[in-house]
């Protein structure tokens, strides 16, 4: 930046003080910077450090004074998906997370469309206690009644469990977003002669497609996510990708690459959509605790 | 289709109504039945009705119990603490333009979508007292190396700080929206005042933030005091049972114990707990509804 000195000859006292000002606030700046690469640094390391030791093998992991000075190897994931069979888990996993977010939408999108036309806020209400209540609660009862049934070792008690986990997402992000919709459409097309079902899926829920699809990534997300409840309800052939890593640790000895590999593989996909939808997931993340 | 149509409430609200009184409701009300009882979960042995003397027991007679109480709340209380206190800074730090503002708030997502399993693995890496990432610095540093999950005095705190690095973005993005919203007149008058940055962030910014600031401390707090996946896969409530909290507990006398009764007895405490601190956070809301 050059000053044009010419123009402002004799006010030099004051344009020292300008100088100085934009030294002083340039400087600020500078440190903003430089603070916010280091909160970036440590919120982003831990991920560089998993997928940095998934391309090294177990010696190269067990020295630490030459952390980048390695040939990068692709055996662990290559055992991930051989020797541990994740394959099977990621389809697990992806049908569970598909299949319980599809059903979640069945259930939730009218029940929200409910809620805030016809103001059922007990209904919203108690959605919103599934989102509160801790899943401990209910998991010795679907344990009983699913072996009872013989379901478990299928992924019906996973589709249901994680059902409860999408479910408040789904109707509380979409409550909000029904209440802002303007009701004249719907009015103008039932006067046209559609029917109340009909104007709800032929008005209000193509018109609602970006909070469909907001609430669909966030409840997928969240099963994806989830532990406790598989971790229960799931066995050999049914277990999904969280349980799969876990039982990684149960080995004698922690085979560290193969693991930081498995963590990548359930990680990445999470971050890729996050990428891609990161200003619809805040507001699901904090749906109930801000408005709109 | 016509039925359907007349009775458009009940066909939008019945599913999920029912699937919620199936899934949540019932099991609710089974594992308060339970709580009553002794029962191993055979299905050759009834559970026997002992009244309210699994309560008893636990309230007189189980250290293991109150222990995992304190810890709970120990846990939430650092975690949320420092999420609050770091989360402000990050948000005062981001907020408003500068080059890669969208950027940055999109990669400090990354920890709170990531699988919470992959996460504890990969802090597991970190801490790893011989191989670990943490222990290298400090050696690099010439500062002692730690036990970290390791040591019973230090472990909760270790677990903590995986819980403060996941989460102190949402708090960031939360308050970050909270001061996107405060009005503007109020620092234009004390700008003419001649009120420092000091003083317009302990006068202004804080009073005007603070209905965000405890809605986002309850919403997190609700969250911090089940968490279960960090601490059940990076320690099983170890080492002894110096990161046991109330969760952990209820799972391993469920399904590591199969004390079905005592476990729903301890559920349905914690379950009570957990619903109080949400009550406390709905009626805030209803008191600050506008501000939020």
């Amino acid at each position: 930046m050059t000053t044009n000195y010419a123009v402002q000859v004799p006010r030099s006292a004051v344009s020292l003080q300008a100088q100085q000002r934009r030294l002083h606030r340039a400087l600020l700046s500078a440190l903003r910077y430089a603070a916010i690469a280091i909160v970036l640094f440590i919120f982003l390391m831990p991920f560089l450090w998993m997928l940095l030791s998934s391309f090294k093998t177990q010696v190269d992991i067990t020295n630490t004074r030459n952390i980048f000075n390695f040939t990068p190897t692709l055996e662990n994931y290559q055992n991930v998906f051989q020797q541990y069979e994740f394959l099977r888990y990621l389809l697990n996993s992806f049908a569970v997370a598909a299949l319980s977010t599809l059903f979640s939408l069945i259930l939730g999108l009218p029940a929200a469309y409910a809620i805030a036309r016809f103001r059922l806020q007990w209904l919203g209400m108690i959605l919103l206690t599934a989102r509160i209540v801790p899943g401990i609660t209910f998991l010795i009862p679907w344990f009983i009644i699913f072996s009872r049934l013989g379901l478990i070792g299928t992924l019906v008690p996973l589709v249901l469990s994680h059902m409860l986990v999408g479910l408040p997402f789904i109707a509380w992000i979409m409550i909000a977003f029904y209440e802002e919709l303007p009701i004249e459409l719907e009015e103008s097309a039932k006067i046209d002669g559609a029917t109340p079902i009909g104007a709800f899926l032929r008005v209000a829920l193509p018109l609602s497609m970006p909070g469909v699809i907001t609430s669909a990534i966030v409840a997928f997300i969240f099963s994806w996510n989830n532990f406790m409840f598989s971790l229960v309800l799931a066995d050999d052939k049914t277990r999904t990708l969280p349980i799969a890593i876990f039982n990684f640790l149960t080995y004698a000895s922690v085979d560290w690459g193969g693991l930081m590999a498995a963590a990548v593989v359930i990680t990445l996909p999470v971050l890729i959509i996050t990428l891609f939808v990161q200003r619809y997931i805040v507001r699901g993340l904090t749906a109930g605790a801000t408005k709109g | 289709m016509d039925f359907l149509n007349r009775h458009v409430r009940a066909t939008f609200v019945l599913p999920a109504v029912i699937f919620v009184i199936a899934m949540m409701i019932v099991p609710i009300l089974y594992t308060s039945y339970l709580s009553l009882h002794v029962w191993s979960g055979s299905a050759r042995r009834a559970p026997e009705f002992v009244g309210l003397s699994n309560y008893e027991r636990l309230f007189t007679r189980d250290p293991r119990f109150g222990d995992a109480v304190a810890r709970t709340f120990v846990f939430t209380g650092i975690a949320v603490g420092a999420e609050l206190v770091l989360g402000l800074g990050v948000a005062l730090l981001i907020n408003g333009k500068f080059l890669g503002h969208n950027l940055v708030k999109t990669l400090i997502l990354l920890p709170m979508v990531a699988t919470p399993v992959a996460i504890g693995m990969a802090w597991l890496l970190l801490y790893e007292p011989n191989i670990g990432a943490l222990n290298a610095l400090l050696r690099a540093l010439n500062l002692p190396p730690q036990d970290f999950l390791g040591s019973s005095s230090t472990a909760l705190l270790w677990l903590a700080v995986v819980d403060i690095w996941q989460w102190t973005p949402l708090m960031a993005l939360i308050l970050l929206a909270g001061l996107a919203a405060l009005p503007e007149e109020p620092y234009e008058a004390a700008r003419v005042d001649g009120a420092n940055t000091w003083q317009r962030f302990t006068r202004l910014t804080l009073p005007l933030l603070f209905p965000t600031i405890i809605a986002a401390t309850l919403l997190r707090s609700i969250d911090a005091l089940k968490t279960f996946d960090i601490i059940y896969t990076m320690t099983r409530g170890g080492p002894g049972f110096a990161t046991e909290t109330i969760n952990t507990y209820g799972y391993i006398q469920a399904f590591e114990y199969f004390q079905l009764g005592q476990a729903s007895s301890l559920l349905i405490v914690f379950f009570t707990l957990i619903l109080g601190v949400s009550l406390f956070f709905i009626r805030f809301r209803r008191r600050w509804g506008a501000a939020l």
